[in-house]
């Protein structure tokens, strides 16, 4: 047998977990070897690392997942499907800035996986960190609320201040730079791009209908179309007032639109009320909602840090969901018209598929 | 919301602990019960089971100590008028007692509604055929069975589907009679042992080598479903899920595998309509996106209460409420107390379900694992390393393992096909097999276990090959020290690799030492059911390397005392330890001190958060057990109420600096160190049979000259008799030697004479300060020589003389005040006539505990640990002379589980479970307690052999009972001589190896052809002697009556008092009482 290079940790590279306050985490560096900043995060999903890293609403944030052994069954291949929308994915590249966990899984199994965790950070250029007591920082978080922090190798220096992520406007960054049309159908809905998740793409255009994808400040009051949907996307609601101003121009036609996480965010603004920053937010694969007004309950799948103040919708609006943990709102709808959204994610991809039915809600308006 | 009308309920329990069906019926059962009382609804519980936590006071309001089978819960029905049912709490036994009085109409036309599921729901779960009809209705792919009700008809349908196929018999419990067939051979074998059990057999497909899975789904009345945990088996498919190792969550799974299966499985249980719990069984293949549903348990399972361990989420307490009417989103979170019930647990890591076999224990059985269950019990680990919680794991199951590595080296003929042919080794062939040198993927292709599996467990044994490169720790990295903490690795498997010829205990404490220098300690983690994402008091905690922050602050104001619990149930060791637990938990928190429990096994009400102040879910390893000491700085350990596991530890613990409350360690070494004690028992001028200490071959063949055969062998650390054999000639000692020294090189192995005919007795007590101040006596209804775990016993005792009652009393205070006992403590004697010999002495509780507390109704556990306490309680006045009524505890076998095994009792116990009845006299509670553990009385065929001349005595009575009552007798050779000498009418039959005596063949019908054709209704066989050929035509009657499923009884003594006992009542006559009102 012979003895594997990488299998003992005194052979491994040293790396810190730096956050704001002070508090260090000692770990081993694993994937890019560099340091990298951001606000740091935590995910208490089980499964799905290779969706949450593509998944474009953690641009800018270093993610912390409070499940401690990830990499077990490595990363798919990148391939893209007919209309181009990525078959194992939710974006085209990873979009995290770092990886913090506490056992890495340098060795993969699955039938579908091309290579590993470790192996895929590098290629895309991510510092990752493990042998974190991820559950303690997770206190941390949850008590300080989220802050930024840095991964820091052995042998690099390396120190605050950084540029907090939040600043600045996130959505500018992920969100497609030209229209895109995916899919084929007789109903055609225009997708306001914040940071959409391909998964979305895929619950639309697998259900006949024609995507027109635009960026997030694209205009698209010009276009011709049969509903409109507003995607998910990170970090602070506050900096999207151009696509929020859209939304208001389109909300006067009277046309269904459907809207998920940063969507509900912004169509809430686009209504009137506000929207504020949660202490740690809620990214999950467990959270649960109630449907306003009935027995109705749902698992559902989250990754927010700002949400809708319930209190400030204007009166032809009302709450569809609520957070069944903290009371939080997790949707909203128009007494009359045909507007809704959601501030989980229906697409799940990864999480529970509980609410997917709500593509059908919208579609069914259409 | 909730049906008001709904007042009183019958909660049915599983009854005896048997293969497949064991504590965690206990543990669902008093969740289900806590659920009910806190509704103010009145709770009837039926379970002869009087060792478990349920059949407690103030578990349920009333209590029947009577068999769960529809003629005794009818008869309950009757008697209390109850408005529900509750069916799902109790296991396989309790859900086909209630499908079947749905189907007679009782519980219709004594209008008792079955709360939660309905049985038409439960029935299209369990019968094979309308379930794969009802998952066609919404295209869900099932194992396609073929039903066959004739040998040629599954002939036909494994053609058709082509070899390897599975046989299951419908309707049984965890996979009883079923099996692979790789041909028509083994399908004709297979085919007819299924049949027994049921006139239906399915034949399938067999998917081995894929994944197996399973979702707990929880769904209320409004539709909402919830999956609280999925789990993934280590074992692929072909090994039944309780013979497996698993995991949770699962570890190989996508997202969208997982997400993909869940979805399914909600689909599943809303098409069925579940109202309660459920889980949903997994076949998913390993090489692309293509799955089959194996199975759906409308009930609470063994799964589920893993799965309720595994996470915290009270899945039984959950689901009972759900059957009130309940919706998910009007409970909370029990843990967090403020979120609702309507989640998904997330966990921050990872458990490991360990199955614990004592295939050692039985003659003749296979040692291979398959489609069915031999497993008795099992542990949970918890690490945040899969390499940390299987290590735990490995050490939990308490079979000398120290982990994956580092064990005595197993001997493995063929490493390939021990790999391929899984046996209960299995585990430690893998690791065998990555020390010779074979490859993850050849492991792989032939054991099929997933490779990332194999690849963890491989890591662990190259950080023990590089450990072996170092002489000492200093020399060695910290880094790989900590790596091996992370992994699991306990102090004594690194004090083995790197000090290689050092004492081990020195070399452990050299070991430890080090590395608490050095920082390298284990944190304590709370399992909070939200991986911190809400703040959580809890006190359900494990400890692991993987971490540098602790959850709990500790208070240091030695309030706490800590319990050692039992670990895995076993043969020898179940839930009376833990029913003893649990009480000295309770009493601990009444008289205001902070109850700590320790303990691992997931299928215990002692591992309930709810039980204790703080319980750390992890091993009663020396080290550990240290860690967490050191933790919580208690007042004391409580070492004497989880059997013989923590006893094992107390001499260690208390050199150490713990302090042992009640008796001292050095006196409880004294009574478990047989030399010790058998100079004490002279000292004290107490009989005892004569034994001598094994050195060599010379020393035993004078002793034996001395004492003559047959003689007993054991080691001195004894724990339900494991390795102790009655040897009967010099070929037999020499040959079981050679095992015996195996099992404990450091305790001397010693022989003793063993006597035949005599009483057994049991003195079960309580002592403060070497002083006994309550006891209760009871007696064997078999002669010695059936182990006290086997045999059945009456308490009070109804036959012994007064003088040997007097004399017995007095040699135990003799005993009490030289071992100055304070706590619980159990002696065994001999007695004939009023000579009376002392055997055995525990300074612990023992296993008839809850017995005795429960017909005394003196609770002799909360008494021994007022006196641990140093409460001085007083002494309580009544004794078992007040008692106008008998209680009888009889044994539970699952021989029927255990292809191959001889059913016959010896010295070493081989029951599962047991049961306690209550009676108005001995005939009354003897029928109760035979018939609750599975017996019937026959009808009209009585099958007798009847073994030896005194034994032939014995039976002669009761034979002649059941002829003057109309019974037909059928009798072997011997036997049909003797009843006919001595005018009793029979008919003879033929043994097996007479079968082909040209004299007799054909003259007489045969004994295995009546049975096979179910012309029998009850089969007495009583060994003659220990011969080889005898056991071999003896072992085919009783083996048949097993596999055929007819009544067996091997003793002549309780054959006797069973026959008396039916002769003498009707069913009729049993009174159907509660245990209040005796």
């Amino acid at each position: 047998m012979n003895l594997r290079n990488l299998s003992f940790r005194m052979e491994r590279k040293g790396a810190t977990l730096i956050l704001e306050n002070g508090i260090r985490f000692e770990g081993w560096s694993f994937g890019y070897d560099g340091p990298c900043d951001g606000e740091v995060v935590f995910s208490t999903a089980m499964v799905g690392y290779p969706e949450s890293l593509t998944d474009p609403s953690y641009s800018g944030q270093i993610l912390c997942v409070t499940y401690p052994l990830i990499g077990n069954y490595g990363v798919p291949d990148d391939g893209v499907d007919e209309w181009g929308i990525s078959k194992n994915f939710e974006s085209e590249k990873i979009h995290v800035r770092g990886l913090v966990i506490s056992d890495c899984s340098f060795e993969y199994s699955h039938w579908n996986a091309v290579k590993s965790l470790d192996q895929w950070l590098r290629e895309q250029k991510i510092p990752g960190i493990y042998g974190i007591d991820t559950r303690e920082l997770t206190k941390i978080l949850r008590e300080n609320g989220s802050m930024l922090g840095m991964i820091v190798p052995e042998g690099v220096s390396k120190s605050f201040p950084v540029p907090d992520p939040n600043m600045e406007n996130q959505v500018a960054v992920v969100s497609c730079k030209e229209v895109i049309r995916y899919g084929k159908g007789e109903k055609k809905v225009v997708m306001v791009d914040c940071g959409v998740k391909h998964n979305i793409l895929r619950c639309f255009v697998n259900r006949g209908i024609e995507i027109v994808r635009v960026p997030w400040d694209y205009d698209f009051n010009t276009l011709d179309y049969d509903g409109l949907f507003i995607s998910n996307g990170p970090g602070n609601p506050e900096f999207c007032d151009v696509t929020v101003a859209n939304i208001r121009k389109a909300m006067e036609t009277g046309k269904p639109i459907f809207g998920i996480c940063m969507g509900n965010q912004l169509l809430c603004r686009a209504a009137g009320a506000k929207t504020y920053k949660l202490k740690y937010g809620h990214r999950s694969h467990n959270q649960p909602v109630r449907m306003v007004g009935t027995n109705r309950c749902f698992i559902t799948s989250q990754n927010h840090g700002f949400a809708v103040d319930n209190s400030t919708l204007p009166q032809e609006w009302e709450p569809l969901f609520i957070n069944m943990n903290d009371g939080t709102n997790e949707g909203i709808r128009h007494r009359s018209k045909p507007f809704f959204s959601a501030q989980f994610h229906p697409e799940a991809s990864s999480g529970p598929t509980d609410t997917e039915f709500l593509f059908d809600e919208f579609i069914s308006k259409l | 919301m909730i049906d008001s009308n709904i007042k009183k309920v019958v909660v049915l329990g599983s009854g005896a602990l048997k293969i497949g069906e064991a504590g965690e019926f206990d543990y669902s059962g008093s969740q289900a019960l806590k659920a009910l009382k806190e509704e103010g609804i009145e709770t009837i519980l039926i379970n002869p089971n009087i060792a478990t936590v349920q059949t407690s006071e103030q578990v349920a309001d009333k209590i029947y100590f009577l068999p769960v089978t529809p003629y005794f819960v009818e008869k309950v029905i009757l008697k209390e008028r109850p408005q529900g049912i509750l069916l799902a709490f109790g296991g396989q036994t309790a859900l086909n007692c209630g499908v079947e009085l749905y189907k007679s109409g009782v519980l219709e036309r004594n209008s008792v509604k079955v709360l939660g599921t309905p049985v038409q729901a439960i029935i299209d779960t369990e019968d094979r055929e309308l379930f794969v009809e009802k998952l066609d209705q919404i295209d869900v792919k099932t194992i396609k069975s073929h039903a066959a009700e004739t040998l040629q008809q599954a002939k036909d349908a494994a053609a058709a589907l082509g070899y390897p196929v599975i046989i299951r018999a419908a309707y049984a419990l965890g996979g009883l009679g079923s099996g692979f067939c790789d041909n028509e051979q083994e399908l004709e074998q297979t085919c007819e042992k299924a049949f027994s059990f049921s006139p239906q057999v399915l034949v399938e497909k067999s998917l081995k080598g894929w994944k197996e899975i399973e979702y707990e789904v929880v769904r209320d009345r409004y539709d909402n479903c919830i999956t609280v945990c999925n789990m993934e088996n280590f074992d692929p498919l072909g090994i039944h899920t309780g013979e497996s190792i698993v995991v949770a969550p699962s570890q190989t799974l996508t997202n969208e595998e997982y997400h993909y299966l869940r979805e399914l499985a909600i689909k599943i249980v809303r098409h069925i309509g579940i109202v309660g719990e459920c889980n949903v069984q997994y076949a998913f293949n390993p090489d692309a996106m293509d799955y089959r549903v194996i199975e759906v348990n409308a009930r609470l399972s063994r799964s589920s209460a893993l799965a309720s361990k595994a996470t915290g989420y009270p899945l039984a307490f959950v689901a009972a409420k759900l059957g009130l009417g309940y919706g998910l989103f009007d409970l909370k979170n029990s843990v967090t107390k403020e979120t609702p019930a309507f989640f998904e647990p997330a966990l921050d890591y990872i458990v490991c379900k360990i199955p614990r076999w004592d295939l050692s224990k039985f003659h003749g059985v296979s040692r291979k694992i398959g489609s069915s269950m031999k497993s008795v019990g099992e542990v949970m680990s918890i690490g945040r390393s899969f390499e940390e919680a299987i290590q735990k794991g490995l050490r939990m199951i308490g079979q000398g393992a120290h982990g994956f590595v580092g064990n005595k080296e197993l001997k493995v003929e063929d490493i390939d096909e021990a790999l391929r042919e899984p046996t209960d080794k299995r585990i430690f062939v893998v690791s065998k097999a990555m020390n010779a040198g074979y490859s993850i993927d050849q492991i792989h292709s032939l054991t099929r276990i997933d490779r990332w599996f194999l690849e963890k467990l491989e890591r662990i044994v190259l950080t023990y090959k590089k450990m072996q490169e170092y002489s000492d720790c200093a020399g060695m990295p910290l880094d790989l020290l900590r790596q091996a903490k992370m992994q699991g690795f306990s102090d004594f498997q690194i004090a083995r690799a790197v000090y290689r010829d050092m004492a081990i205990e020195e070399a452990q404490t050299i070991v430890r030492q080090y590395r608490k220098e050095h920082g390298i300690v284990p944190v304590v983690k709370q399992i909070d059911t939200l991986a911190a994402e809400f703040p959580a008091a809890t006190n359900y905690l494990y400890l692991t390397y993987n971490g540098t922050g602790n959850d709990v602050r500790y208070e240091n104001d030695n309030k706490s005392v800590i319990v050692l619990g039992s670990g895995a149930y076993r043969i020898g060791s179940s839930v009376e330890f833990d029913w003893c637990s649990v009480n000295a938990l309770q009493t601990i928190r009444n008289e205001g001190y902070r109850g700590v429990m320790i303990n691992y096994n997931p299928e215990t009400v002692s591992t309930d958060y709810d039980m204790c102040d703080r319980l750390y879910f992890d091993e009663l390893t020396f080290e550990r057990v240290m860690d967490i000491y050191e933790l919580e700085q208690p007042h004391g350990v409580i070492v004497s109420v989880g059997g013989q596991i923590p006893n094992n530890l107390a001499l260690r613990l208390d050199q150490s600096g713990v302090r042992i409350l009640g008796t001292k360690a050095s006196c409880i070494d004294k009574a478990e160190d047989r030399h010790k004690f058998s100079s004490i028992v002279d000292a004290l001028g107490i009989d005892q049979p004569k034994w001598k200490e094994l050195t060599t071959l010379d020393d035993i063949n004078s002793f034996i000259d001395e004492v003559g055969y047959p003689v007993l062998v054991r080691p001195s650390y004894v724990l339900s008799g494991a390795a102790m054999n009655v040897c009967y000639n010099e070929e037999e000692l020499r040959k079981f030697l050679s095992l015996a020294a195996e099992v404990s090189k450091k305790h001397p192995v010693v022989v003793s004479e063993f006597m035949q005919r005599c009483k057994e007795i049991e003195f079960d007590a309580v002592a403060d300060g070497g002083e006994v101040i309550a006891y209760a006596i009871s007696e064997h209804i078999e002669f010695a020589g059936v182990h006290s775990g086997d045999a059945t016993i009456q308490f009070p005792p109804q036959k012994l003389y007064v003088e040997t009652v007097r004399r017995i009393k007095k040699i135990a205070k003799k005993i009490a005040s030289a071992l100055e006992i304070s706590g619980p403590f159990n002696i065994q004697f001999l007695a004939k006539d009023n000579a009376i010999k002392v055997i055995e002495c525990n300074l612990r509780a023992s296993r008839s505990f809850p017995f005795v507390s429960k017909v005394l109704k003196i609770n002799l556990i909360e008494l021994a640990t007022k006196v641990m306490l140093g409460l001085k309680p007083a002494a309580p006045r009544k004794s078992a002379f007040d008692l106008d009524y008998v209680g009888i505890k009889a044994s539970q076998f699952s021989f029927s589980r255990l292809q191959q095994a001889d059913p016959v009792l010896g010295v070493d116990m081989a029951s599962t479970g047991e049961v306690g009845c209550i009676g108005d006299e001995f005939n009354e509670a003897l029928l109760k307690s035979i018939l609750s553990v599975g017996y019937s009385i026959p009808e009209k065929n009585v099958l007798v052999s009847s073994g030896d001349a005194l034994n032939k005595a014995d039976l002669l009575g009761a034979c002649r009972l059941l002829v003057e009552k109309g019974y037909r007798l059928f009798a072997t050779g011997g036997s049909y001589k003797y009843l006919l000498e001595n005018g009793v009418q029979a008919e003879r039959v033929l043994w097996p190896s007479e079968e082909n005596d040209p004299e007799t063949a054909g003259k007489y019908a045969s004994a295995l052809k009546m049975l096979q054709d179910r012309e029998i209704d009850l089969v007495v066989n009583v060994p003659k002697n220990f011969t080889p050929v005898e056991l071999q035509n003896g072992y085919k009657i009783r083996r048949a009556a097993v596999d055929f499923n007819i009544p067996l009884i091997t003793n002549a003594r309780l054959a006797t008092a069973f026959i008396r006992a039916f002769t003498s009542m009707k069913m009729d006559d049993i009174q159907i009482k509660s245990w209040d009102q005796y």
